[in-house]
């Protein structure tokens, strides 16, 4: 089987000041990677870059084995939440609705079946009595919900996450970590930045550890050892030791 | 009422109304799509900068229609390549390059010694409206409402969450450009209504005081198109009867209207927000 995202010696640069470089992966349809580091360690640069979001000054980036723009269908991107507008006039199933845009491209509306299946989505992340509030009336953690909603309304084959459990109440990060592994388990690929590293042993099949670099990428059980993670944080940890000492 | 009456009597007054009220609906529509991308500046700038085209449209004896056309994308077009092309932010970018056009345009308009009436493309006179700009109004009106509801999916994407747009492969750019084309066209079309001007007023408000009535889009348009066209007729009414410009008489109209739906939208008017916190208050004790 083809890998799902296989990446070769890319670096990004902005302003001429290279956020990654070098970067190497090689990504298994069927698992759940969780991207970590430390902050400007570029994960999310690596997710644009992937998903052709910022040009790449070098490498190659295959999905599928083929370019991106070959594949744009079956990828479903879900943005940080602050990116969106949430007094924005659309209400929850609208907002799900969208995801089944890339499938019926232009000039096609949704119909009835397309709005049928966008219910059914809004269900899978129980949040269907919401499903006329405008999306702003929704708690964070709900609001993840409806974009996951709306991921899944894609039909997608390969999830993107940046940092969807910021800010999202317990119950909710439960349940989309269910969901997660659950497509996983029906051979989708999800990829996920994440930033607290407490249940990242719980959450992930596979990790790459991320400063600019890549510094480990392996099983939890490869990555999450002092010894590593230390390679990847020791600017962030001496920096608190200094704290810590005046 | 004389107006009534005049209506009848008179084929510029029935041009007059016919044509404010494609006006009215064309700004309503293009303008729920101009204050969700945060864009109000950019309507601003379009509109200032369709004169020199104006101005050149005179002088060689074509339709002001092309010219202005011509000139307001080019500036769109500028505004991309500043701030795509240097640390200039797109605020800045477009106050640069709008006041140039404008400034460009009133040296022509003097140069060129054209019959243009430049207060009156200033100012908008609708009441002096010709039958060939009433053609070309209805034509673009049609050509905007065409084009919205085509593609009124990929307005809608690119307006709410413009990254998932270029992620499943959308020409956001593209987009962009062809929204500025439509913006562009409307802003001629309201030319001789509400003048270079004011323009932005009939982009802006009916389309703000529609987002303060509803939380779905394809109302919102809806909302916006009516308030447009109640705006436009009511202010072409004061135009006529006291001989006033009949930008600046629409566009008042257009704003009352706003603040009436400022004070009492039921979700979001000031009014209501009032009560229910006292309620909340009285509540609680």
């Amino acid at each position: 089987m083809v890998s799902a995202i296989k990446i070769k010696d890319v670096q990004v640069s902005y302003h001429g000041r290279s956020a990654i470089e070098a970067i190497d992966l090689t990504l298994e349809q069927g698992k759940v990677l969780g991207i970590i580091g430390p902050n400007g360690a570029g994960k999310s640069t690596l997710l644009k870059a992937i998903l052709n979001l910022v040009s790449i000054d070098k490498g190659v980036i295959e999905i599928f084995g083929e370019a991106l723009k070959e594949n744009r269908k079956r990828i479903a991107y879900v943005p940080q939440r602050n990116q969106y507008d949430w007094d924005f006039p659309i209400h929850v199933l609208d907002a799900v609705l969208i995801g089944t845009y890339p499938i019926l491209g232009i000039f096609k509306r949704p119909k009835k079946k397309d709005k049928e299946w966008a219910y059914e989505c809004l269900k899978k992340v129980r949040m269907e009595e919401f499903a006329h509030r405008q999306i702003g009336e929704l708690s964070g953690g709900q609001q993840q919900r409806v974009f996951l909603a709306r991921a899944l309304a894609q039909k997608a084959d390969i999830f993107f996450l940046d940092e969807p459990f910021v800010g999202i109440d317990a119950t909710s990060e439960e349940m989309i970590v269910k969901l997660l592994k659950d497509l996983r388990d029906q051979g989708k690929t999800v990829v996920v930045v994440h930033h607290d590293l407490s249940k990242a042993n719980e959450y992930f099949d596979e990790l790459l550890l991320l400063n600019k670099q890549v510094i480990e990428y392996g099983s939890p059980q490869q990555v999450l050892i002092p010894e590593v993670m230390r390679k990847a944080y020791e600017s962030e940890l001496s920096f608190l030791y200094e704290v810590g000492v005046n | 009422m004389a107006f009534i009456e005049g209506l009848i009597e008179y084929d510029f007054l029935q041009k007059a109304l016919l044509t404010s009220i494609m006006v009215g609906i064309i700004c309503g529509v293009i303008g729920c799509f101009i204050i969700l991308r945060g864009m109000a500046l950019m309507g601003d700038a379009i509109s200032h900068a369709v004169l020199p085209g104006v101005a050149i449209s005179y002088a060689i004896g074509i339709n002001f229609f092309f010219g202005a056309v011509f000139t307001g994308v080019l500036t769109a077009i500028g505004i991309g390549f500043v701030s795509q092309n240097s640390r200039i932010k797109q605020d800045t970018a477009i106050g640069i390059m709008f006041s140039a056009a404008f400034a460009l345009g009133v040296i022509l308009i003097t140069v060129l010694e054209s019959s243009t009436d430049l207060y009156h493309i200033l100012f908008g006179n609708v009441l002096a409206v010709r039958p060939s700009d009433m053609w070309i109004t209805l034509g673009i009106g049609v050509i905007v409402l065409v084009s919205v509801f085509t593609f009124y999916k990929e307005l809608l994407v690119t307006s709410f969450d413009e990254t998932m747009a270029e992620v499943y492969g959308l020409p956001v750019r593209l987009i962009h450009y062809f929204l500025m084309t439509l913006l562009t066209m409307v802003t001629v079309a309201s030319l001789q209504t509400v003048g270079i001007i004011l323009v932005v007023a009939m982009l802006i408000t009916p389309a703000a005081t529609a987002y303060l009535l509803t939380d779905r889009l394809s109302t919102m348009i809806f909302i916006s198109a009516t308030i447009g066209v109640s705006a436009a007729v009511i202010g072409l009414y004061f135009s006529f009867t006291y001989n006033l410009a009949s930008g600046a008489t629409i566009v008042l109209a257009a704003t009352t209207l706003f603040f009436l739906a400022f004070v009492f939208s039921p979700k979001q008017g000031i009014l209501w927000r009032k009560l229910n916190a006292r309620k909340q208050r009285t509540v609680t004790n």
